[in-house]
């Protein structure tokens, strides 16, 4: 009974925006990641980013989100990509081309780091 | 918050503070700090507490000047709305003070968002003090430019990222910036530009030259989980240890906090803008919400006396009222 109950959660979850990085993560613990996935989100959260790893295919659109008070950045490590202040509830979205990993952290609280894997 | 006994339970580094005691020093007030240097020694004390200070002994100093930081002009979020108002407040704090300040330091986080309209508010309510104001950058300040407005504002005469040093009255001031080109995974960072022309702008100094160091992000390891460092403080500190006394001020954490290390004492201020949790304490170091009568109101107050060549931190008083 729980087990229906929480298929239930997961698939009412799923057709929210919100819920998207929990389908993300779910594919990359199958490890079965799906070239048709077009869009992915991180969500800036309490001075960190979730989920902190994704894996998604080449040509996938990253959009990342600031829900703190407090403004962060996201800047590739190899400055492949680099965001202007985000203040709360504003976003930046990066087209991945190319097949790698892309490590990239926030320029003002630098403790804060992620990392985008495209296959 | 409920107030504590001051008592001292573990003493391992015989300097008269427990980590209990220590951690109790946080407590965070609402303005800033009056700095007084007497004979070499400074002693700081919270703006809230200057009622008790106005006309007493203390405030009769060699050299006083106030430490104040992060007003975070342009945030507006629940944790206090009206961030103009509060700096306006300690402002009317400064201006209220029996023995004025010489000057005023401002360990950056001036700005929330590094916008020309942020930068003009606090210019504006600062003016108002009609006294100088030596400002370094916090990370809020350098945002998306590099610290290219920062400089042209507040970085005349000054080297690099807007490092300098200047003398009032026999005491030595430097001005670190350690919030630029921050690496990933890293703390605050002064750099080899910045280390060097600190140890040659040392050098010729007598040893008994008092000496004060202010930057934005603490020069001591507070909490690095949170960033609340600087990775290469240990080598900045190496060029002072030939001073008898060294006083590091700092901002960025939103609470007070002090600790002495053999020469040298630091001394982190609170924020005009909003507290921040106890290292911790909390999921993130985010805006810390408290009920809004409250926001002004001393919640913390941290009283603290150096003594020259006694390296015992004396608290005056750092319970929560």
């Amino acid at each position: 009974m729980r087990r229906a109950v929480s298929i239930f959660v997961l698939l009412a979850s799923g057709v929210t925006a919100a819920a998207l990085p929990f389908t993300v993560q779910g594919r990359v613990e199958a490890g079965a990641p799906q070239a048709q996935t077009q869009s992915a989100e991180v969500k800036i959260d309490n001075f960190s980013f979730t989920p902190a790893s994704i894996t998604i295919a080449v040509g996938t659109t990253v959009t990342w989100t600031n829900r703190d008070d407090i403004p962060h950045t996201v800047v590739s490590d190899d400055k492949v990509f680099k965001s202007k202040v985000l203040d709360t509830d504003e976003k930046f979205a990066y087209t991945f081309s190319k097949p790698g990993t892309y490590p990239y952290f926030c320029s003002v609280h630098p403790k804060m780091t992620g990392k985008v894997v495209v296959q | 918050m409920t107030k504590v006994k001051d008592e001292i339970l573990h003493d391992h580094n015989h300097d008269g503070v427990d980590r209990r005691g220590f951690l109790k020093c946080m407590a965070w007030a609402g303005t800033g700090a009056l700095c007084l240097m007497q004979g070499g020694v400074l002693k700081s004390y919270s703006l809230s507490r200057l009622s008790d200070l106005d006309g007493a002994k203390p405030t009769v100093g060699d050299l006083s000047f106030v430490q104040i930081s992060d007003s975070h002009m342009g945030f507006n979020k629940p944790a206090n709305p009206d961030v103009a108002a509060t700096l306006q407040a300690a402002v009317d704090k400064i201006g209220a003070l029996q023995t004025q300040p010489e000057f005023l330091l401002h360990t950056g986080d001036i700005s929330h968002l590094s916008k020309p309209e942020e930068f003009d508010t606090v210019d504006q309510i600062l003016k108002a003090t009609g006294k100088s104001v030596f400002f370094v950058p916090g990370e809020h300040d350098v945002l998306n430019d590099d610290g290219k407005q920062f400089l042209e504002r507040y970085g005349k005469g000054t080297q690099g990222g807007g490092w300098h040093s200047f003398d009032q009255k026999g005491v030595h001031f430097i001005a670190l910036v350690n919030v630029m080109n921050l690496k990933a995974g890293g703390l605050g960072t002064l750099g080899h530009d910045q280390l060097e022309w600190l140890e040659s702008d040392v050098k010729h100094l007598k040893s008994s030259t008092p000496v004060v160091v202010f930057a934005h992000i603490p020069l001591w390891s507070v909490y690095p989980e949170w960033g609340w460092g600087t990775e290469d403080s240990a080598q900045a500190l190496s060029y002072l240890k030939k001073f008898g006394s060294v006083t590091v001020l700092n901002g960025h954490i939103h609470q007070t906090m002090q600790k002495v290390e053999g020469n040298v004492t630091f001394h982190t201020a609170a924020s005009t803008a909003f507290p921040q949790p106890a290292p911790g304490q909390a999921p993130s170091p985010g805006p810390m919400k408290v009920p809004a009568e409250q926001l002004r109101s001393v919640l913390g107050i941290t009283d603290v006396n150096y003594v020259r060549g006694q390296h015992a931190l004396a608290v005056v008083d750092s319970s929560l009222a």
